[in-house]
């Protein structure tokens, strides 16, 4: 093979003549990081309150709970965005679908994607926060009850704090699935770390670069939350349990 | 205004449609055999005492893991060809893509799988390879006759989850342009300028058929592991 | 038939086993005994290179289990190890379990490894239950399959690690019943146990370990009448006194 290696290529100007390539690839990186954690605080929000649902003893609650995890388990991410981006501003009233394709298409993209990626990975917690307060001893929740706590008391005092603990290693392992699943929002022209690289390629002829570049920024966001993550799993550990002190 | 569904151009386009069910089949089904094969093997080198073998494997799982697919495939629809050309001095521009989207799901796959079976190894009993190490076994034949047996029992309704998850990420070959079923849909709603009632198509044919499957592997874990 | 000369083994900076030395001779029977993560677990490990072991010598049956150039797996072979939680292979029924390593190590043909299994599992009194699966049997039973596997290799003797200490005290007595016969025909024999009763039945020899040594190594008789070490003492007044 005889590729011309050319690093210097991030620090040329852009062809559109308003940045350098690397810029390109910040603001890419920028907006993958915006994404994911704004996705994430729905997905955290949301999940746990449909985690809670699927353990409460009501049927009707406790089913359409199961239905939710079950609908956004079964579609692949990438028919979900396109759904959230294509088809739901055509279903919704007239004025609302008009207001939000008369937007500007960059806000456009990030709320589809950021709706989509939420939903998506809050079905996922769901089932982490249901296992999680699963796992805790039966004698928990009448023990909170005994004490004359309200249902909800009980959830919000004693099963829920425990639970959440039991469940960051999980939760981690979700997070980072956030970032990687937002590299899917490409696909609908969100400018983020993959669409950048690709967008690079096509203007510099030089994939190689641009690919192990956005390669390396993943596997440092990989790292940088795993890393943060540990730190959060170490904080909350509680004495005594779990391999805590 | 309310939108006013025109389903008519499906009937029509369903044999298009079923010939890119079928190579997304293809592509999960190469994907969990040699995942499933390559996986076994890096976990036995990442569980293995050989310092080289052990490391090898931890960086390529860590490494798979940390990249979204979509930047795997990218790489993927890049690298292939280049060597495959060269293999087989192909005339450069074959269609290699589907080729280039079966190794690197299999490549990607064999990642995740090696996870499961390296947890599936670890959780039959240590006891168990004491066991056969007492009773005389090599440690090839204690993993092929009593470890690898017992932690594939335990594994098999995470791995067809895994498949399950697979077979849904295969929709991701889209980037390349590749027509699978999802991408057949799309270029059928595009030019029929009925992107709605075909997305919405494929999303109830994706439902189905993955929630059918995971009601299949609930009923096969409840009917093996009672417990 | 097994001689342990100076055997250490430490993880770091943390001895498990501190200079042990004993031997055991062809037919007799030693009880290890001693506190827990005393290290007589590790040391009847140490016997068939389950664990290996930093320093010393153990000779079995003329063969070094320390050296490297040992074929490992054919010395276990004849080697038969009795573990506290049974370890029978979950996914095969007992007599597949009596058979496999007659079959896959020894070579034997299969009709004469079912055979011998199916002997060996009359002869612990489960004939019946050949069919089953383990999780089937309770524990004391599973503990007597266990025994039949070892003998179906055929084994010069047989190391037995706390082989009751899971158990169901009520299960217990079925187990050393089986022990107990075997040692009277003659067995050479090292169990780990704290059964004091069938160290009083059936022992040539008791030896007592604490924090990795060898405390104690003395004739049974002499060990219950007027142990030497002030902790063997109180070991033993708390084990008989409960």
């Amino acid at each position: 093979m005889n590729y011309q290696w050319n690093w210097g290529v991030f620090l040329q100007p852009t062809a559109a003549g308003d940045d350098i390539y690397l810029g390109w690839m910040l603001s890419g990186l920028q907006m993958t990081v915006m994404l994911s954690l704004s996705a994430w605080l729905i997905a955290l929000l949301l999940g746990a309150v449909i985690g809670v649902l699927r353990t409460v003893p009501n049927r009707f609650l406790s089913g359409l709970a199961a239905t939710y995890v079950e609908l956004f388990r079964n579609v692949p991410l990438l028919v979900q965005l396109f759904i959230w981006y294509f088809v739901l501003p055509e279903l919704v009233p007239a004025s609302l679908g008009d207001a939000y394709k008369q937007s500007h298409p960059v806000f456009q993209q990030f709320l589809a994607a950021m709706v989509c990626l939420g939903l998506f990975t809050s079905a996922r917690v769901a089932e982490q926060v249901r296992s999680g307060i699963n796992a805790l001893p039966r004698g928990q929740k009448n023990a909170g009850l005994a004490l004359g706590f309200s249902l909800p008391q009980v959830y919000r005092h004693v099963l829920l704090p425990m639970a959440f603990r039991l469940i960051v290693p999980p939760l981690t392992s979700e997070f980072l699935n956030i970032f990687k699943n937002s590299a899917v929002c490409s696909t609908i022209g969100l400018l983020e770390l993959a669409a950048q690289g690709r967008q690079l390629v096509d203007y510099t002829a030089q994939p190689y670069e641009s690919f192990i570049a956005v390669t390396v920024a993943y596997v440092a966001i990989n790292i940088i939350v795993m890393t943060l993550m540990k730190k959060l799993e170490d904080k909350v550990r509680v004495p005594g349990y779990m391999g805590g002190k | 205004m309310v939108y006013e569904f025109d389903w008519s151009s499906i009937p029509g386009a369903l044999p298009f449609l079923w010939d890119g069910m079928k190579i997304s089949l293809e592509i999960t089904l190469t994907a969990i055999v040699v995942g499933i094969v390559w996986g076994t093997l890096l976990a036995m080198m990442r569980l293995s005492s050989v310092k080289p073998l052990s490391l090898f494997a931890a960086g390529y799982v860590n490494l798979f893991r940390a990249v979204p697919l979509v930047m795997v495939l990218l790489w993927f629809f890049l690298i292939v060809p280049k060597f495959i050309e060269q293999a087989f001095s192909l005339p450069p521009g074959t269609d290699l893509r589907l080729t280039s989207a079966m190794i690197g799901f299999a490549l990607f796959e064999s990642a995740y799988y090696s996870e499961i079976i390296r947890a599936g190894i670890q959780s039959v009993p240590k006891g168990q390879m004491a066991a056969c190490q007492a009773l005389g076994m090599t440690y090839g034949q204690a993993m092929r006759l009593v470890i690898l047996p017992q932690a594939f029992r335990n594994m098999v309704p995470l791995l067809l989850t895994q498949g399950i998850i697979l077979f849904q990420d295969t929709s991701l070959v889209y980037v390349s342009a590749l027509a699978d079923f999802f991408g057949a849909a799309y270029k059928v709603g595009d030019r029929d300028g009925r992107l709605v009632e075909l997305l919405l198509f494929a999303g109830l044919v994706y439902f189905v058929l993955c929630f059918a499957a995971s009601m299949l592997v609930k009923h096969l874990q409840k009917k093996y592991h009672p417990a | 038939m097994i001689q342990i000369a100076n055997v250490s083994k430490s993880y770091g900076s943390f001895d498990v086993l501190k200079d042990c030395s004993t031997t055991v001779n062809k037919g007799e029977v030693i009880v290890v005994c001693g506190p827990s993560g005393s290290g007589k677990s590790t040391l009847i490990k140490c016997v068939n290179g389950l664990e290996p072991f930093q320093s010393g010598q153990i000779i079995v049956n003329g063969t070094s289990v320390g050296d490297p150039k040992t074929n490992l797996s054919k010395l276990r072979a004849h080697v038969g190890m009795v573990f506290q939680h049974f370890e029978l292979f979950p996914h095969m029924s007992i007599t597949e379990n009596l058979a496999i390593a007659q079959i896959k190590v020894l070579k034997r043909n299969r009709d004469e490894a079912v055979d011998k299994g199916l002997k060996l599992l009359d002869r612990v009194g489960l004939k019946a239950h050949a069919h089953k699966f383990p999780g089937q049997l309770s524990g004391g039973q599973q503990q007597r399959v266990a025994i039949a596997r070892a003998l179906a290799m055929d084994p010069i003797c047989m190391l037995f690690d706390e082989p009751t200490s899971a158990l169901d005290p009520e299960m217990i007595n079925e187990v050393l019943d089986v022990m107990t016969e075997l040692a009277q025909e003659g067995m050479t024999m090292m169990c780990v146990t704290h059964e004091m009763g069938f160290a009083k039945r059936v022992a040539n020899r008791v030896i007592f370990m604490d924090h990795g040594r060898i405390v104690e190594d003395d004739s049974k008789d002499a060990f219950f009448a007027n142990p030497r070490s002030e902790r063997a003492q109180q070991f033993l007044a708390k084990i008989l006194h409960h």
